[in-house]
């Protein structure tokens, strides 16, 4: 059985959004982890991920984002989340996801939080 | 893959493969939404079954490469047991899998968070382990 995922990204000029769709494992965790760190390689250090599509997501898959905001503090730049369910939400703050990254309800607002 | 009905009890038996762990999910998801379960504790029963079967796949060293889940449907309550064949585990075994394992922000580790999500989320969280396997069992109540 093979998870449909997909990830697109946007890159402006200050910031960049990474916008996921589907089940957020170890595979499109490492998906995202690699265009997450070719975006750190090019000198963006603002980065928004946009979960809005991604119903579920596993502890291996927020190990995986946990992994890019540890890349962005080693270079002062800050992540951004939203599009977060509830119960998302609750997870990503028990894993003290919270305390290293933002989490905004929409975009627009995680993009002007920077 | 097989799927009995049983009255107000559904078993399912998924094979230790990739994504294997969201067939168990869908099927719990679909007894909450019938169930009348409102979408955030369906969210909540599927993430906890996606977190016990990953930690059975992970962790379990099971010969069949079996896991074995039970949905026992009540009035206001959905409860799973989700078992395995593996060599069981201990308290002493989880806290060494966490403590050595290596992070830049103590309080944000990376790994070992599966049963305390399961935990966190349901209303009763049980588990039997032993030589034979391991069964953890939760409950989720219907939000009044």
């Amino acid at each position: 059985m093979a998870n449909k995922f997909d990830i697109q990204v946007r890159a402006e000029n200050k910031y960049a959004v990474l916008e996921t769709a589907g089940y957020l494992n170890d595979a499109l965790g490492e998906d995202l982890s690699k265009k997450a760190q070719e975006l750190i390689q090019k000198g963006y250090t603002q980065l928004v991920i946009n979960l809005e599509q991604t119903a579920l997501i596993n502890s291996i898959g927020i190990s995986i984002l946990i992994e890019i905001i540890e890349a962005l503090d080693e270079r002062d730049g800050t992540l951004n989340f939203c599009g977060l369910s509830a119960t998302q939400e609750r997870t990503f703050r028990m894993m003290a996801i919270a305390k290293y990254a933002g989490i905004f309800p929409d975009e627009k607002t995680a993009i002007a939080n920077f | 893959m097989a799927n009995t009905v049983l009255k107000d009890q559904v078993s399912l038996t998924i094979p230790m493969d990739r994504d294997m762990e969201l067939v168990a999910a869908k099927t719990g998801s679909v007894l909450a939404e019938l169930n009348h379960f409102n979408e955030d504790q369906t969210e909540e029963i599927q993430l906890a079954i996606i977190e016990t079967c990953i930690n059975a796949f992970e962790h379990s060293q099971s010969e069949d490469r079996q896991v074995f889940i039970k949905y026992i449907v009540k009035a206001d309550e959905l409860e799973c047991k989700i078992t395995d064949h593996g060599v069981g585990f201990t308290p002493e075994d989880q806290h060494n899998s966490i403590a050595n394992r290596q992070q830049i922000h103590s309080d944000m580790r990376k790994r070992g968070w599966g049963l305390e999500i399961t935990m966190t989320l349901m209303d009763e969280f049980y588990i039997e382990s032993g030589e034979n396997g391991t069964t953890v069992s939760f409950i989720k109540r219907m939000a009044s």
